[in-house]
């Protein structure tokens, strides 16, 4: 009797697991079908339920890649979004190297001082930076937004090399100083080929931060410098398109596409580390 | 000698660290600041009436201005007026003291080419509120450079003619109810979260490395894509027309003219923030969940522990540190959170960061740097409580 009843609460427990990922992946997934919808409805058609050829198509895809907005959108994200990531991962590899030695003074003030821009509210940092660049003159510019997309996107690279930072043998280095590596060589040599997991992806994460953030570019960007979640908000909000959907999906499959890459470079790393061994 | 090797030694990390230091000391610390100079830092009256304000520094109060004040103004009221910059200040004035923004462009119209040995008496033939002292009071007030009047304003108060402060009338009060209202949301999106994402971290903890893998998937892909694409779909999946409701009507749980409203309202932003929100307790949760020995549960039960009492006692106090982690991260983005409630909310389930922006729209910046303040002040606060708790460092991204 006692038995039956923890497996009841047991097949509860799980159902509800089971509804918990349902909730948190139903809202991506519903989309992409939607997507190919041949009607500019936001609902499944009759036709769509019958699995009817004619009920899909492209159009919404073709409508993306041919109207201007949305390809300069598209260029304008990775222009940001590569330029921000440069200045991110550089400066955000540096500082981790710098904050993971015991000898840096303050360590703790400076950590929480890096990781600050991603703590803070976003719409609070973008009054801040909104007011600040229009004042220096950097509002309405690719630069103002790509040197704060850099701000936001540094304490990730800081995090995730920070990681790979914290198991690393520093004996390796002074092995290599020893063997007459100058300091820069034994850096290049030595260190940067086993932190570069990290930083990969920190810069992935740097990168899909500024290409997906909106609430900056909201205030900053000019109507030339809109990006994509830009053109999206003004599609959701003034006249709401399937093209949205197809959108949607393609940014859906580039996050799951980045996310395979990251999990790749994971067990490359663990397969380094056993090979290390 | 050691001392100087110590400096020596940390000439190398300061190197490094300094560029992004510096980096953001300019590109986030400054923009702070200007942003809490804003908030208590206006010039454009000051700027505008140079001379009478050095002049009015001096009045009492309790008499009319001498003629030497209404000879200074009048002669910036015209130079004001060929700047066309005369409606702004009109603005700024009426803001303290309503009733009085029409005086400006009348004087300004007549005063231009007047000659006259008593200004006095001029002006107040142009317009009698020049013999008001209330008038003369709203643009000392005005034109002070630094002033709390963005923060009174932020929180539903003003000031009144005699200078106290007291609260606005009823039908202008704003403020305080979203400060409510976005605490409310914070409160139940972090309970929903807990209540979600606990089970969630606990069964990707505890499954198969393959299985656990693809579970981990299901929950970065939702944390790492747009949250416009999120909203999206859950337009698509709420609104009246919606997947959902169509669901629920082609079952017959619902009639067709009796479709649920999810969307547009708060439940819309409850349930759309609590998708948004959900990995950031399941990630630090999972990672502290995974830590714990499966030996102690069943140490537990070998001493008679049964399921429930095992969880509470043992399990549950070891996770705490990543489930309240991941609460307070919930807790302080919902206070922040602008996109979401914005395109799901309707016009009930706005949020205090919605109101930010509406005041950027409108150009009216030093209350959108007040409330800005007083947010990442609120969020300060919870940091410092939550390092005290359980210590920041326990932060956990992946």
């Amino acid at each position: 009797m006692e038995r039956a009843l923890w497996n009841i609460g047991k097949g509860v427990l799980t159902l509800f697991v089971v509804l918990g990922f349902i909730f948190l992946v139903a809202p991506l997934i519903v989309v992409i079908p939607l997507s190919f919808n041949a009607e500019p409805y936001f609902t499944f058609t009759e036709g769509m339920l019958r699995l009817d050829s004619e009920a899909y198509s492209l159009r919404w895809y073709r409508n993306i890649f041919e109207s201007e907005e949305w390809l300069r959108a598209i260029q304008n994200s990775f222009f940001i979004g590569i330029f921000a990531t440069i200045i991110a991962t550089i400066l955000g590899t540096l500082a981790a190297l710098g904050l993971n030695d015991p000898r840096l003074p303050f360590r703790k003030l400076v950590g929480a001082l890096i990781i600050s821009p991603i703590v803070t509210p976003i719409i609070v940092v973008a009054v801040g930076v909104y007011f600040f660049y229009t004042d220096i003159g950097l509002g309405q510019t690719y630069l103002g937004i790509i040197l704060a997309h850099a701000m936001i996107g540094a304490p990730y690279v800081v995090i995730t090399v920070s990681a790979t930072l914290a198991n690393f043998d520093y004996t390796l280095l002074r092995a290599a100083a020893s063997l007459g590596a100058n300091p820069w060589t034994a850096f290049r040599r030595v260190q940067l080929p086993i932190i570069s997991r990290g930083v990969i992806t920190g810069a992935l994460f740097a990168f899909i931060n500024s290409f997906d953030e909106v609430v900056i570019v909201l205030f900053m960007a000019g109507l030339k410098q809109r990006t994509i979640p830009r053109e999206m908000w003004s599609g959701i909000r003034e006249e709401i398109s399937p093209t949205i959907l197809a959108v949607a999906t393609l940014l859906i499959l580039f996050v799951i596409l980045v996310l395979i890459t990251v999990e790749l470079l994971k067990s490359i790393g663990e397969k380094h580390k056993l090979s290390a061994n | 000698m050691a001392a100087k090797q110590g400096i020596k030694s940390r000439i190398r990390p300061i190197s490094l660290a300094l560029p992004l230091v510096a980096f953001i000391a300019i590109t986030f610390l400054m923009p702070l600041g200007n942003m809490l100079k804003e908030s208590v830092y206006d010039a454009e009256v000051a700027d505008a009436l140079p001379n009478t304000m050095r002049l009015l520094n001096d009045w009492n109060g309790v008499e009319l201005p001498t003629e030497e004040v209404f000879r200074t103004i009048a002669e910036e009221i015209v130079v004001l007026q060929e700047n066309r910059t005369i409606g702004k200040i009109g603005i700024r004035v009426n803001r303290v003291v309503s009733g009085t923004r029409s005086v400006w462009g009348k004087t300004a119209r007549r005063v231009k080419d007047v000659e006259t040995d008593n200004m006095i008496t001029t002006m107040v033939e142009i317009d009698d509120r020049w013999s008001e002292l209330d008038l003369w009071q709203g643009i000392k007030t005005a034109g002070q450079r630094y002033s709390a009047k963005n923060y009174l304003h932020a929180i539903d108060l003003t000031r009144a003619d005699d200078g106290s402060i007291v609260s606005v009338d009823e039908q202008r009060r704003v403020y305080n109810t979203l400060y409510v209202r976005t605490l409310y949301v914070a409160t139940v999106v972090t309970l929903l979260c807990l209540v979600i994402g606990y089970p969630i971290a606990y069964a990707i903890a505890h499954t198969p490395p393959t299985l656990s893998k693809i579970l981990l998937l299901c929950v970065l892909v939702p944390f790492w894509t747009s949250l416009l694409a999120r909203a999206t779909s859950w337009i698509v999946l709420l609104q009246s027309q919606g997947v959902i409701n169509d669901f629920l009507v082609w079952l017959r749980i619902i009639p067709d003219e009796g479709r649920l409203s999810l969307i547009y309202n708060m439940t819309g932003t409850l349930i759309a923030m609590t998708q948004n929100l959900l990995p950031f307790v399941v990630l630090p949760t999972y990672a502290v969940l995974s830590s714990i020995p499966p030996t102690y549960m069943r140490a537990a039960a070998s001493l008679g522990a049964n399921p429930v009492q095992a969880f509470v006692r043992v399990y549950w106090p070891q996770s705490l540190p990543g489930v309240a982690s991941g609460c307070l991260l919930v807790f302080i983005l919902s206070i922040g959170f602008f996109i979401t409630p914005a395109i799901v909310g309707g016009t009930d389930g706005q949020l205090i960061s919605n109101m930010i922006a509406y005041h950027i729209d409108t150009n009216n910046w030093g209350l959108a740097a007040a409330i800005s303040v007083i947010v990442l002040v609120s969020v300060l606060i919870l940091y410092v409580v939550f390092d005290r708790w359980v210590g920041v460092d326990k932060l956990k991204l992946n």
